[in-house]
Order: C-alpha cells, then structure tokens, then sequence
C-alpha cells in the first residue's frame, strides 16, 4: 500500500529527472558547439579527434559496410524474384542503404567503438583529478575535452556514412551481380536512375544529428562520472560508458525516425 | 593583511546537503608552509578544494589576499586562479601527454611561446624536480613518487605565488618522502613570498616542512597557530594524533567466526 502511494512520487521525479537530462544534456552540447569558436586551439585537438574517431574506425566501417551491402543484395534478391523484378535490386540496395542503414548502422558502430572511448577517456580523467587540474591551469574542460570531438564527429560521421554507403552498394554487387548473376549494367543503372540528391542529402543530415547526439552524450557521461549516485571509482566509470552506449543508441532510432518523417 | 594570505570566514563546506566541514575561521600566512593535518575524512581535501575554488561553500567564505574569493567576478576570479599551483594527490598529470608537454601545459595553452622555448621551460622545471632525463616518458611508464615530482614541476612552472599540495608524501616510501620535503622546502627558498598549502597527515613531513600548522578534526578546527605550540598543547585529540596512538589503546576483539564457516573453510584451507 505505501509503495502504491508512492508511485504518483516516483513517476513525478522520474518524469523530472528525464526533463533535467534532456536540458542537461542540450546546454552541454550548447555549450561544447560555443566553445569551438572561442578556443585557441581547437584545430590540433580536432586532428587528433578525427584520427580517434575517423581513420580508427575506418576498417570496422568497411567491414560492417561491405557484410550489410551482401546481405540486403541476397535477401533483395529473393524477395524482388518472387514478383519478377530482380532488376530493381540496385535501387532496393542503394536507397536501403543511403536512407536508413547507411547513417543508422555507422552512428551506431562508431556508438561502441569511438563513443565508448570516449565516455571511458574522460571518466577516468575526472576521477583521477586531471579534469579538476585542467580547470585549475585555467584551461576551460570543455573546450580542451569536448569541443574538438564534437567537430570530429560533425566531420567524420557524415564521410564514414559516405563510405559505409559506397561499399554496401559493392556488397550489393557482389551478391547480386556477381554470385546471383544479375545483370551488372542494370544493376548501376537501377542506382543511377533512383537515387536523388535529396536522398543522399538526407542520410548525411541524419550522419550530423547522431554525431553531435552520440558525441554528447558520451562524453557528458564521462564528465559527469563524478556525479552517478549508482557508483563511485572505476565501477562509476564502467557504468557511464555502458550508460553512453546505452543512451546513443535508443537516441540515434528515436531522433532517427523523426528525421525520416520529416525528410519524407 | 598581506596580498596572498589565506583566510577562511565562517565557512561551511560540504557534498550535497551534507556538511564536512563547519563554522572554519583560520588564515593561512602568505610566504609561509601552513600545514594542514587531521585524519582521514575530516575534512582537509574538502578545504583545499575550497581555497582552489572547485567547490563553493555551503555558507562563509574564504578570503585570499582580503578579497572574497567566491564573490569576484569572473575575469577577477580566473586572475587569482592564475596565481595558484596544485599538485593532486596522485600528479593528476594527462596520460596523453608526455612529461614536457604536461609541465608546459599551463604555459602551451595560454601564452604563444615557440616550441624550442617550451622545451626548455619543461627541462628547467623538471631538473628542479630531478626529473630532466623523463621529459619524454608518459605518466604511465613512472612510479607514483615520479609522477608527485611531475605535478609539482607543472604546479610551479608559471611561477605561483600560492602553492597548494594535496597529501604529497602519501603512498611514498620513507626515503622518497623525504625527498619530496626537501623538494618543497627549496621551493619555498627559491620562491620564498610564495604561500605554501600542504594537506598532509604524515607527522614526519609536518615536522620537516610545517611554519604553520591547523589541525582538523571532524570538520572543525581545533588548533591553528605554531607547530612548537602545537607540539605543546594539551589538546588530547592533538597528543594523541601526534603520539600516534589510537585512543583505544590499539586493541581489537576477536569475534568467533560462525561453525558452518569455520568448518567450511579449514575444508578448503586443508584441500
């Protein structure tokens, strides 16, 4: 009885607690996108960023890429042939693959591979002081930890889509032109007819909003390490980096339907 | 009252609601060693953080050279800061940055010098610490004393006029603490109008370095005045603390470990 009198109060501070997150979490990314312009030296910290994020997933993106191109050539295939329309494969992979799949499975592989270390890096800087030391030096945490990761990942998102998108469409062709025998010109043609720049425009805009929303809410959870009631040390660190992971992508579906409807 | 005296007014410090440290009134003298000391969780680290301005204060404040340091503005604020050196408990260096760029962080980020410029600074700073040979050594690849070294030789790069030291000897063998006494004794010879902060509850460091001593015991202040007076009081928490005794005389009661368990475990200690 007295934990169903308690119930109204605990969904009014849940309620409240998301409100504050949500705030939370848009003034930090407010705050680390206003700190790119006003830090001295955010174009070396980015550098660095962009071969963390970028070039370090580069191969795990190709991998993904040319497994995910194959698999929707072969089950395209098998689903176009039922009503006779196997020539339509190269549009079936492309659009799958430049809508949705494209920036959807790249946020999500650069979720656990650069996200995670992220959220890891700087936890274990703030529990081990060297956040509070950089505060001290005068150095702003924010434009030193936050602000170049953030334009690294408005940069290499979109591109690492870009090359996620290219070599699941030669997934698609190894599949379907190449093992299932399907004409290779109508193939390319199929792509080169269907896909519009609109489409294309879209997935990119879809790769931008994950990597600023990934990119946010990884590293808020490493900065805010300090605070998680649930744990302390290096237990709090395990636990924001599985908070991160966990965060990012029901983010990256959430925000990713509502971009389709509006892109639609 | 001198430019980098420390005063604390009436502060009340904690975590959330939760008060660690109340009603402190005690001034620090500039250009001298002020020591810190108490047990374990009365309070010191809280205080520290108080006088670097990490955390604000529950209520009072704390005044450094006279001005309240929690109601300057923000540019005023970041100029005090800029006259502040810390050294962390463990260094709290960068693991991404080696030695030298560690040390000349403070100096990398804020001023346009030249890298040759740089270098020299780092291999200056790290020769006082006897560290020049590890310039381009990460964090990782020293020992805990080292990396003590190496946040101190980043804490006095930009020259500070106060130097704030979280337990340095800690977690140090014996010889190595000395060393780290030593070290901070000729910091305070070649910058001698810098105020010297050292949070400690080693009494061999406080007896090698203290001018000034506040004792701390659950959140409160209870001694702050000359390490001899200190030595001569008659506080009982004070002897005891620097006695090193217990309080209750060091003895500890055996309870009897339940019979399932014990059978259990002679079991496996004779498997």
């Amino acid at each position: 009885m007295a934990k169903l009198r308690n119930l109204p109060a605990y969904v009014g501070r849940s309620f409240l607690g998301g409100v504050g997150a949500v705030g939370g979490t848009t003034l930090f990314m407010l705050l680390g996108v206003s700190r790119i312009f006003s830090s001295a030296k955010i174009f070396p910290r980015t550098f660095r960023q962009l071969y963390v994020i970028g070039y370090q997933s580069l191969f795990v993106i190709l991998l993904i890429g040319i497994f995910c191109g194959m698999v929707i050539g072969l089950q395209g295939y098998y689903t176009l042939v039922r009503f006779g329309s196997v020539g339509l494969l190269g549009s079936a992979v492309s659009l799958t693959l430049i809508r949705e799949l494209g920036p959807v499975l790249t946020a999500i592989m650069l979720t656990g591979r650069a996200g995670s270390s992220m959220a890891a890096e700087i936890g274990v800087m703030r529990i081990t002081d060297q956040i509070d030391a950089l505060d001290v030096m005068g150095i702003h945490p924010m434009s030193y930890l936050v602000s170049p990761r953030l334009l690294a990942a408005v940069i290499s998102f979109p591109l690492l889509t870009a090359v996620f998108d290219v070599i699941g469409i030669v997934g698609g062709y190894l599949t379907g032109v190449l093992m299932l025998d399907i004409n290779e010109g109508a193939y390319f043609y199929r792509i080169a007819s269907s896909v519009e720049m609109s489409d294309v425009a879209g997935g990119f805009i879809k790769a931008l909003v994950f990597g600023l929303l990934v990119t946010t809410v990884c590293c808020r959870q490493g900065y805010n390490t300090h605070r998680r009631r649930d744990s302390a040390g290096p237990e709090a660190v395990g636990n924001a980096t599985t908070s991160a992971v966990v965060i990012s992508c029901v983010l990256i579906l959430a925000s990713d339907y509502v971009l389709t409807s509006f892109l639609l | 009252m001198h430019k980098w005296d420390i005063e604390f007014v009436h502060l009340d410090a904690g975590y959330g609601e939760r008060a660690v440290l109340r009603d402190i009134c005690a001034a620090l003298p500039a250009g001298r060693i002020s020591v810190i000391l108490g047990g374990s969780g009365c309070g010191k680290s809280t205080l520290l953080k108080h006088i670097i301005g990490l955390s604000q204060p529950m209520g009072g404040t704390v005044r450094i050279g006279g001005q309240d340091f929690f109601a300057l503005k923000a540019a005023a604020f970041r100029r005090v800061r800029r006259q502040m050196g810390v050294l962390f408990q463990d260094g709290a260096l960068l693991g991404a940055l080696s030695l030298a760029e560690n040390v000349t962080l403070p100096l990398s980020e804020h001023l346009a010098l030249p890298k040759p410029l740089l270098r020299e600074a780092a291999l200056r700073v790290l020769g006082m610490v006897g560290l020049q040979d590890f310039a381009d050594y990460y964090p990782n690849q020293l020992s805990g004393g080292m990396r003590k070294r190496a946040g101190l030789a980043r804490a006095i790069i930009a020259e500070p006029r106060i130097l704030l030291c979280d337990e340095p000897t800690s977690g140090l063998d014996p010889v190595t603490a000395a060393r780290m006494d030593e070290l901070l004794l000729s910091m305070h010879e070649q910058f001698a109008d810098m105020t010297l902060v050292v949070v400690s509850h080693d009494l061999a460091s406080f007896r090698a370095i203290a001018e000034h001593a506040l004792v701390l015991r659950d959140g409160r202040v209870i001694f702050s005045g000359r390490p001899d007076e200190l030595e001569r009081g008659e506080d009982p928490y004070v002897r005891q603390f620097l006695q090193r005794q217990s309080g209750d005389q060091g003895q500890t009661q055996r309870a009897a470990l339940n019979p399932l368990a014990r059978a259990a475990l002679d079991a496996w200690l004779a498997s």
